[in-house]
Parts: C-alpha cells; structure tokens; sequence
C-alpha cells in the first residue's frame, strides 16, 4: 500500500477560477420538472460554470496563477517546476504544461508535465509536486489541476450533465526545511477504468467517422456519442462508499493522527448523496466537511482546491490549518493527505470572462 | 432489524413515498419512482445505517419490499 510522508514542502496560495457562465440546473428541460427536482436535490448540484468552445483548462489555471503571482513575493525564474493534472488537455499532443510554461513566461529550466487524472487528481499532483521538490531541492513550484467536463458531456444524459461544472485551479508550493510533511495515502484500481469513461478518440477507439460520433441511447433518458463521458453512477457510488473511509482511517492510522486533530476534511466534490454518506460514514459533522457542489457541481481535480477557496478561505488565510483532503474516482483512482496550512495567500474565487 | 423498523427507515429516505404506505408486499415501482437516482439513495442508506453494500444487479432482482429487505438481511448475515 502506498503510505509514504513528504517533509519540507509548504503551500504558499492555493487559487481558483471559473468560467462566466452560469448554468442553471433549474433550466435543465430534458427531464421533467419533478425528476429534475429530486435530481438537484439528490446530486446538490443547483448551478455550475460552463466553458464556452475555445475555451481551455488552461486558459483558467492561467489566470488562476497570474493571481497567484501577483500576490506572492515570487520572481517568475525562481519557478523550476510545473504539473498539469487534467483530463482536458489543450490539444492531443503536446502536454499542455509545456504551453502554461510559456504563457507564464517561465524560464527554459522549467521541468514541465501532465498527468492525466480527474477526481484523485489533486492530492495525486500534491505527491507528485511535493516528491519532486523534496529530492531535488526545488524551491518554487506551481500546481495545476482542473477540467472542462462541460463539452465533452451529453445533453440527453440526466446521468452526467447536470453534474458537471469547469474549473481551473493553482497551488503554489515552496520547499521549506521544517515545514509540516504531507502524508499520503493513494491506491488505484484499474479494473473499473470503464466506471467513468469517455470511450472514443483514444488509440484503443480511435475516432471514427461513422461509429464515434452516433448518438445511442443507452438507457432511458440516457443518450450518448463516443466522445461523451459515461458514467456508471452506481459502481462508481459503491467504489467510493466501499473505499474512502478505509483510505482515510488507513492513513490516520499510519499519521498516528485521528479526525479530532483535523481542522476540516475536504472531499473530492463528487456529488452531494455521496459526500454526505461519506460524511456519515466518518460520523463528522457538516461544518468540517464543507461542500462547494451546490454553485459550482463536480468539477474533477479541481475541486478539492475550489472548496478551499470558496467555503474555506478565510480560515486558510487567517489561521493554521490542519487538514485533510481525499479524492476518489475516474480510474479507478483514489488517495488521501493530511497536510498543514499557514497562513497562506487564497484570493476569491477568479472568473474568466467569455472573450 | 425487523421489516417494520426496515420499513419506516426506507419511508423516511424517499420523498414521494407516504409514511405508513409500504407493506412488505408492496411493489416497488408501482408505489414510487424506482428509478436509478432512488437507487442510489437507497443504497447510500442501507450503507450508512446497516453497513452493507448491494450491487446494480441485485438492485434490479428486487420486486417489493420483502425482496429489499432480505437483500439487505442476507448481506447483513455474511458480514457478521
């Protein structure tokens, strides 16, 4: 089991932006007013951002740093290292951390690279970014997680689209002898890779003309092409209930730490039924466990960091902080970090305009 | 857990079912909207409050209350 603890490592800002506009889940016409109801009710979801086409992932963890850098006493050639952790990347080929290095103006020493997970995404990128900085001595590194799920969903799939926000996301890490370690707990099981999948215009299901972009109705009310993600809602849900809690008491156990130390859990927002089952299931009260779902919906790697900086922020400025964070799901993919924050730089909440 | 105790919990979880209206032979989807999204509250329920887990298959076997119930009293019995 992967139980490892990274020293030295502090973050300095954590950041978030959202696309401008505003769907309303009340709008959502392909089911009728009393399902949508409980469907709204039942995932907490009441409005999300959408991205219009043209709009990147990127183009929002741009913005979300430029803040950061604005904000922090940081010179942009001090940054030696960068990781993209996204599902919607820019373009097939190249990484996508290669462009946000240029268009940040980072110097050519930049190590830079994508990973691709969703819902685990950010407390995986902590360990990534937070291992590498360890043992390389790097002194200034950016974070970024987040998606645009928005496009690639189906409008006549009540399974995935009233769920779905996009989010863009930047933690800024420093390495710093004594500071607090991370300590992680991240597992993975690949035999549920086809839970949350868009099945089409990878190299197993390269696109195709005839067959990719078929509309098939795969339930009732269920309707989806080869390039929409598909979700199965209730092995995913089973997944989650089954593995989160004992990923977490797993880690406590090695952290020789219990949930009474810990100022605020934040989980991977996936959907309200599920967080708050979870929540039960951890027997912790709503205040500790705060959810960004209701504004914002499900959205991926970025989410951990967006609860942060939309429900939490001035405990994350004001004060130290322990926490711990946990995300579960495309892979199958999870893992969870107990970590310290103090005091650090959480602008409000960034949105990019539609250009 | 006795099936009337089983009953008043599953009544209290969904919205458009009346308290007092499940009887152990009372057909699921003729008395609420059994759809996939009750499902899932159902099983986030039967989680939480007997620590049990039911999978999508075993959901879609069950006709009435009765066949819940013992759904859940079976699963119950292998995790003692």
């Amino acid at each position: 089991m992967a139980l490892f603890s990274v020293p030295d490592i502090k973050i300095s800002g954590i950041s978030a932006c959202v696309p401008e506009d505003v769907y309303r889940n009340a709008d959502y016409d392909w089911v009728e007013e009393k399902e949508r109801n409980t469907l709204i009710k039942t995932i907490g979801v009441e409005q999300k951002r959408h991205a219009r086409k043209g709009t990147t992932t990127a183009d929002l963890c741009i913005d979300a740093a430029e803040k950061l850098l604005e904000l922090l006493p940081w010179e942009r050639n001090e940054i030696e290292l960068i990781i993209f952790v996204s599902q919607s990347r820019d373009y097939i080929i190249p990484a996508t951390a290669g462009l946000l290095q240029n268009r940040l103006g980072l110097s050519h020493s930049t190590i830079a690279f994508d990973i691709g997970l969703g819902c685990s995404g950010y407390v995986y990128g902590l360990s990534v970014i937070g291992s590498m900085m360890t043992t390389g001595r790097i002194k200034k590194a950016l974070l970024f997680t987040g998606d645009i799920s928005t496009l690639n969903t189906s409008y006549r799939d009540k399974s995935a689209f009233p769920l779905f926000g996009d989010a863009g996301t930047a933690t800024a890490l420093e390495y710093k002898v004594g500071a607090s370690p991370m300590m992680f707990n991240l597992q993975t099981d690949g035999s549920g890779y086809d839970a949350i999948i868009i099945p089409d215009g990878g190299i197993r299901n390269f696109a195709e003309k005839d067959t990719s972009f078929e509309y098939q109705k795969i339930n009732e009310g269920i309707y989806r092409n080869g390039f929409n993600i598909a979700l199965d809602g209730i092995k995913v849900f089973n997944f989650s209930l089954r593995e989160v809690k004992r990923n977490v008491h797993t880690l406590l156990e090695y952290a020789q730490s219990s949930l009474e130390e810990v100022d605020y859990i934040i989980l991977h927002q996936a959907n309200k039924l599920m967080n708050e089952t979870i929540r039960k299931q951890l027997k912790q009260p709503e205040e500790k466990m705060p959810l960004s779902l209701k504004e914002y919906g499900n959205t991926s790697s970025a989410s951990i960091p967006l609860t942060m900086v939309t429900q939490i922020r001035e405990a994350m400025e004001k004060s130290k902080n322990q926490l711990l964070l946990s995300g579960f799901g495309v892979g199958l993919s999870w893992g969870s970090v107990l970590l310290e924050t103090d005091h650090i730089i959480c602008p409000e909440i960034l949105v990019h305009p539609n250009s | 857990m006795n099936i009337n105790d089983f009953i008043t919990k599953v009544e209290a979880e969904f919205e458009d079912v009346t308290p007092g209206t499940l009887t152990p032979t009372t057909i699921l989807k003729e008395a609420f909207t059994w759809d996939s999204v009750n499902a899932l509250i159902f099983l986030a329920h039967v989680n939480v409050e007997y620590d049990v887990e039911i999978s999508a298959n075993e959901l879609i076997e069950a006709e009435t209350v009765q066949d819940l119930y013992n759904l859940v009293e079976s699963k119950m019995i292998i995790t003692a």
